[in-house]
């Protein structure tokens, strides 16, 4: 007979089994997989071939898109994330005024985080149509000429940040409300003893205290906006002329155009390592400007 | 006789006045896609592209919202979607509660390093697993079916669910528990009739969060699905984009379509939306 110690344990591994078993189906077997699609040539058809360090040096050396995907998306990164967190910033400053019907302000600036990229793509698609879609008609009721925004290799990437700052009021800026709320009355109230108007308190007390919560919330929109796809890949498949070609998409038209599977493997890893360093970059950067209460 | 308000007060409402009018105007930015989306939706192809637009639609062309059903199966998408979102829901409600339990109320030896190994997994990218996982799926003949939109759920759930249901669980007084091993209960029958009745608030904030992520995912449907009447909403959206890029009154209707079980279920359910969306930002 078991041990009562050894009886428990096994009911708990019992109750532990459903991830256990998808943890080694959906996440150690496929890591060791795609290590080792990595070091060969494979297109589904045929067993893997190995090839060492192949793919690598080919897509370091000798594929020029792989380079002008990782331009692209950098691009896009850093013109999104300081934007995104701005705005989410914002929107949480004017939800954060004593005044009636922020509920309902608050609703309207959130819907659009939870809405599905085929229907934000399918929505902005037709916004950015340029003879008939609303922005350009808009402008051209000002009198202003409108660019061809997504027919366009100088404007799509900007259309496309732009069309990301619609989702800025989700759960970020929750977040970002709710540190807001918290920040103690009294210190904004010794800066305007102190004689110091709405950009001494942001600068000086808010920027400050919510810094961690800043700081954190980059890290993630950085590698969040890394993965940037499905837009792309409905809006303008990586065109005009390859500029909204990112990195995830050359990914996906590698494996599942190309079925360049050990290619496109090797791919996921450089971006795993490419996210890794530029999130520790980052991390060694917080440290001069991350203010945390009670030091660290 | 009136008397004008003092020169502090005045400010004040000047003030108020101000915010006001700057929140409702950007709260009108953000509506305004949505106006067009809608007014869009209800003219007809010829209304639409031409350069004088109207937000106002002259004749309401409802008779659009019936036509876009006989343009693109989606009716069918719909089905799918819902059939798919369903049960990836019930699976991962299942699992993620089942092993919640094991890290919250159960002891054992090993337990918080498995949990850590657990919250480890959120760090993993999708991209690095996505390629074996595709190819272990055309081995067992599971491409163009359901399975693999379906089947994970019932795998663990998502580490971030096991997460916030474990953090709830851990609320729940272990008084509860002990009584009702004296009283003859098994672990099994704990969790189902005590922990979960309790849990509910937590187990409707995963389900709303998760009918959000299957309803809306576009990625899995594109990898695994090809047959066009097996598509969802996304998949089969996106279909009609790549066929009819000029039909834009259509492809509105589809996308309001698609996008009004998520805003009605945001009216209806927002605190539980807000309450999940909080405590993910808790997992970065």
């Amino acid at each position: 007979m078991l041990g009562h110690r050894k009886q428990d344990t096994l009911i708990a591994w019992l109750f532990v089994a459903p991830w256990a078993i998808g943890f080694l189906i959906f996440g150690l077997y496929p890591i060791i997989m795609s290590l080792y699609y990595s070091l060969c040539q494979y297109d589904v058809l045929r067993v893997p071939r190995f090839i060492g360090l192949q793919n690598y040096s080919q897509l370091l050396f000798e594929d020029p898109y792989f380079w002008k995907s990782l331009w692209n998306t950098l691009y896009y990164v850093v013109f999104r994330t300081p934007l995104s967190i701005f705005g989410s910033l914002l929107l949480a400053s004017m939800l954060n005024q004593q005044l009636k019907g922020m509920p309902i302000f608050r609703t309207i600036f959130f819907i659009p985080s939870i809405i599905s990229g085929v229907v934000l793509s399918v929505i902005w698609l037709w916004m950015f149509n340029p003879e008939y879609g609303l922005i350009n008609s808009g402008l051209a009721f000002f009198g202003l000429p409108g660019p061809l925004w997504l027919q366009s290799a100088s404007w799509s990437k900007p259309a496309l940040v732009l069309m990301s700052l619609w989702t800025v009021g989700g759960g970020r800026m929750l977040v970002f409300l709710a540190a807001l709320q918290g920040i103690p009355r009294h210190l904004y109230e010794a800066v305007e003893l102190e004689g110091g108007g709405w950009w001494t308190k942001f600068r000086h007390v808010t920027v400050p205290l919510i810094s961690p919560i800043l700081f954190l919330w980059t890290v993630m929109e950085v590698i969040f906006s890394m993965q940037v796809f499905v837009e792309a890949y409905i809006m303008t498949n990586g065109g005009p002329a390859n500029s909204t070609l990112f990195f995830n998409l050359h990914l996906y038209n590698k494996s599942f155009n190309d079925f360049q599977m050990g290619y496109a493997s090797a791919m996921a890893w450089l971006l795993l390592v490419i996210t890794l360093v530029v999130t520790w970059f980052q991390f060694r950067l917080s440290r001069r400007m991350v203010y945390y209460e009670g030091g660290k | 006789m009136m008397t004008l308000p003092s020169a502090p007060k005045m400010l004040r409402m000047a003030k108020r006045t101000l915010s006001y009018l700057f929140v409702s105007s950007s709260a009108l930015l953000f509506l305004i896609p949505f106006l067009w989306m809608v007014s869009s939706s209800l003219q007809t192809e010829q209304e639409i592209a031409t350069t004088d637009m109207r937000w106002i639609p002259e004749t309401f062309h409802w008779e659009n919202y019936l036509n876009v059903f006989e343009a693109m199966p989606l009716w069918t998408y719909f089905q799918n979607s819902i059939f798919v979102t369903g049960l990836f829901i019930l699976g991962t409600l299942l699992s993620a509660s089942l092993v919640a339990y094991a890290f919250s109320v159960l002891q054992w030896p090993g337990r918080d390093k498995v949990f850590i190994l657990v919250l480890a997994t959120m760090m993993l990218p999708m991209q690095v697993t996505m390629i074996p996982v595709f190819v272990l799926y055309k081995n067992i003949g599971w491409l163009n079916t359901f399975k693999p939109l379906i089947v994970p759920a019932f795998f663990g759930g998502g580490a971030f669910n096991i997460f916030l249901l474990r953090q709830f669980f851990l609320t729940i007084p272990r008084e509860l528990f002990d009584s009702a091993r004296i009283d003859g209960c098994n672990e099994f029958q704990i969790y189902w009739r005590i922990v979960l009745p309790l849990a509910k608030p937590a187990l409707a904030t995963v389900g709303i969060m998760t009918f959000l992520f299957t309803w809306n995912d576009f990625l899995g449907p594109l990898i695994y699905l090809s047959d066009k009447l097996k598509s969802t909403m996304a998949l089969g959206i996106v279909m009609f984009v790549g066929q009819h890029k000029t039909e834009w009154a259509l492809l509105m209707v589809a996308s309001v379509i698609m996008m009004l079980p998520v805003i009605l279920l945001f009216l209806f359910f927002q605190r539980y939306f807000i309450r999940g969306f909080m405590m993910s930002g808790i997992k970065g």
